[in-house]
């Protein structure tokens, strides 16, 4: 069973945020690394970019795919986890601490408060892992 | 694997299974003048019979065809001198390239890429990335393109992944035939090509530098340029970098035997056309599109690529790598929906470099460049020929003709059992008068004797 934090929010695409402040915290779930398998390289979205909720803004390669990052929230790209570019497995081994992505501002609260709970996606991967 | 056609049995069975009464009802969607005018390939009566619709003719003995192949290869002159150039060179193939690439491991194999049982291949691919890094100086090659204009397309739409901007700006000196392809591909798409005119068959440096701009995601040069002139862009591709642009290169590989690198010019993606590396020339391919790039663009690059492994007892081998990037994989967001490569052109050009060397090629660069030379001061000799530049060329350059069209004139020689060159104004009408000549090793001084003596009495 992956591990789903309860202080976070969630996306259908298996991305989690943290907002702190107006500053959200974007990385990838357990259950997401987990599918992908090793992750061997991030490409991440440079500083000072905008984008819409819902926009690609990351690509997660691993050994099987590379995969799109969705943006679960809009706003503009303050900060980038530049320690996954030696080091692109720390999304595997802390999905939720070191391996995070990107760090955003300007986060509309409602847009945030609109994600899904701990409980809804724990509820969407128990359905996912069911099937699989 | 054996081609076995289905039966009428299985026909019925298949239609059966998705609830179709007849061939006639699964193509009901197409409308009907798009389709055969008849059914005749489904007739039970005559299953094995081709259909008489898309005025395909009825079948032939095998001796009939291999009569009728003959006469028109007959058609084609395939003992005339050859002067013509633009890209596609008739140098000195040995014939070990034909025996080796011949071999059946290289010959019938159909991406024979499962490391498991192809570290023959594979190797061979590993050798050919290797070997057109060591002649552009780059850093990483892929296991090659369809030919030169695909790989340049293929450099534009890397440089615009890279920096996402939509502006390409292209020296009007790049092959016509290469930027036909480019207009043709990117028509359709949101990019803004630009070409920029050259001046007097060079690159016009400050036209070009104020093409620049913020919007600018590549600039694509080529060397020797279509006239055959040989420049330095290194100016151009600093100017390219101050603006954030990618630079792309288009280059003659074997020309690099003896001048500047594309690597050493600064640019970051190399392409060309690898039919100067022990392809025939033949009526517009097979050929061989090479492409290399940065260490930090390769998952921008597209194409298959060979990497150097290890087994898990430490041994050496080779395996296809970086595929997350590709079609199979990323479906359309891969690189490229050019997913495959000219893995046997790419085998002769690997084999055509390790025959003649790093000295050999230089000698054959040298020896096309000098006899160039010789043939532009023997023609430049007869009354009224003039170049269009007299910019330093490698092994082609341009004349001008004291005619209203040069094309009249290669005509006339073809008679005499010469292609004298390529008419300029078939791709600019500006240059009607200029025929573009091209002289490679193996060319003698009689034979350039030859063609000067016959250009004098036509004109």
């Amino acid at each position: 069973m992956s591990n789903v934090p309860d202080d976070l929010k969630y996306t259908d695409q298996h991305e989690w945020v943290r907002l702190e402040g107006g500053t959200a915290t974007i990385g990838v779930t357990d259950f997401a690394q987990n599918a992908l398998g090793e992750v061997t390289y991030v490409e991440l979205p440079e500083l000072g970019w905008e984008f819409a909720q819902g926009k690609e803004f990351a690509v997660v390669e691993s050994l099987k795919a590379a995969s799109d990052v969705y943006a679960p929230v809009s706003g503009r790209v303050a900060a980038v986890n530049d320690a996954l570019e030696a080091e692109p497995n720390r999304i595997n081994a802390d999905p939720y601490g070191e391996g995070w992505l990107c760090k955003v501002s300007g986060v509309d609260p409602a847009e945030f408060g609109a994600l899904l709970s701990p409980e809804q996606y724990a509820e969407l991967i128990s359905q996912e892992e069911a099937q699989a | 694997m054996p081609y076995v056609p289905h039966t009428e049995a299985e026909r019925r069975e298949m239609l059966a299974a998705i609830g179709v009464g007849s061939i006639d009802d699964l193509f009901a969607v197409i409308p009907k003048e798009l389709r055969p005018k008849t059914h005749e390939l489904f007739d039970a009566a005559r299953p094995s019979e081709r259909p008489v619709s898309f005025d395909v003719p009825p079948g032939m003995s095998e001796f009939a065809v291999r009569r009728k192949l003959q006469a028109l290869a007959k058609k084609n002159a395939t003992d005339l001198v050859c002067f013509v150039g633009g890209g596609f060179y008739d140098h000195f193939i040995p014939a070990a390239v034909d025996a080796l690439a011949s071999r059946s491991e290289f010959a019938t194999a159909y991406t024979p890429y499962q490391p498991e049982i192809s570290q023959g291949i594979l190797q061979a691919m590993y050798e050919y990335q290797s070997a057109i890094c060591r002649l552009t100086d780059m850093e990483v090659a892929n296991a090659s393109l369809y030919d030169g204009g695909t790989a340049l397309y293929e450099a534009m739409m890397m440089a615009i992944r890279i920096t996402r901007r939509p502006k390409i700006v292209i020296d009007g000196a790049v092959s016509p035939i290469h930027r036909k392809m480019m207009d043709c591909y990117t028509s359709n798409l949101d990019i803004q090509l630009v070409a920029v005119d050259p001046s007097g068959g060079r690159t016009d440096r400050e036209e070009f530098k104020k093409q620049l701009d913020d919007k600018t995601g590549a600039v694509i040069l080529q060397n020797p340029n279509f006239f055959g002139v040989v420049d330095d862009f290194s100016g151009l591709v600093e100017a390219a970098h101050s603006v954030g642009a990618i630079a792309v290169a288009s280059v003659y590989p074997l020309s690099l035997g003896i001048l500047k690198t594309p690597g050493a010019m600064g640019f970051d993606i190399v392409t060309g056309e690898g039919q100067s590396l022990g392809l025939p020339l033949s009526f517009g391919g097979p050929y061989l599109g090479l492409m290399a790039t940065r260490r930090k663009y390769v998952r921008k690059m597209p194409g298959r690529i060979v990497g150097a492994a290890r087994d898990r007892n430490g041994r050496r081998g080779f395996v296809m790598t970086l595929q997350a990037r590709e079609q199979h994989i990323r479906r359309e967001k891969a690189t490229s929906n050019i997913c495959s490569n000219e893995a046997l052109c790419a085998v002769r050009a690997v084999i055509y470099l390790s025959l003649v060397g790093k000295q050999g090629l230089r000698r054959v660069a040298q020896m096309c460049a000098a006899k160039a030379h010789y043939a532009r001061g023997r023609l430049t000799a007869i009354p009224g020929v003039g170049l269009l530049s007299d910019a330093p060329t490698f092994n082609e350059f341009a004349l001008e003709l004291p005619v209203a069209n040069a094309a009249e004139v290669v005509n006339e020689l073809i008679e005499k059992g010469i292609a004298a060159g390529f008419p300029l104004g078939r791709y600019y009408p500006a240059l009607r008068n200029c025929l573009l000549v091209a002289v490679t090793e193996k060319r003698t001084k009689e034979d350039i004797g030859m063609l000067a003596e016959a250009l004098e009495a036509v004109l």
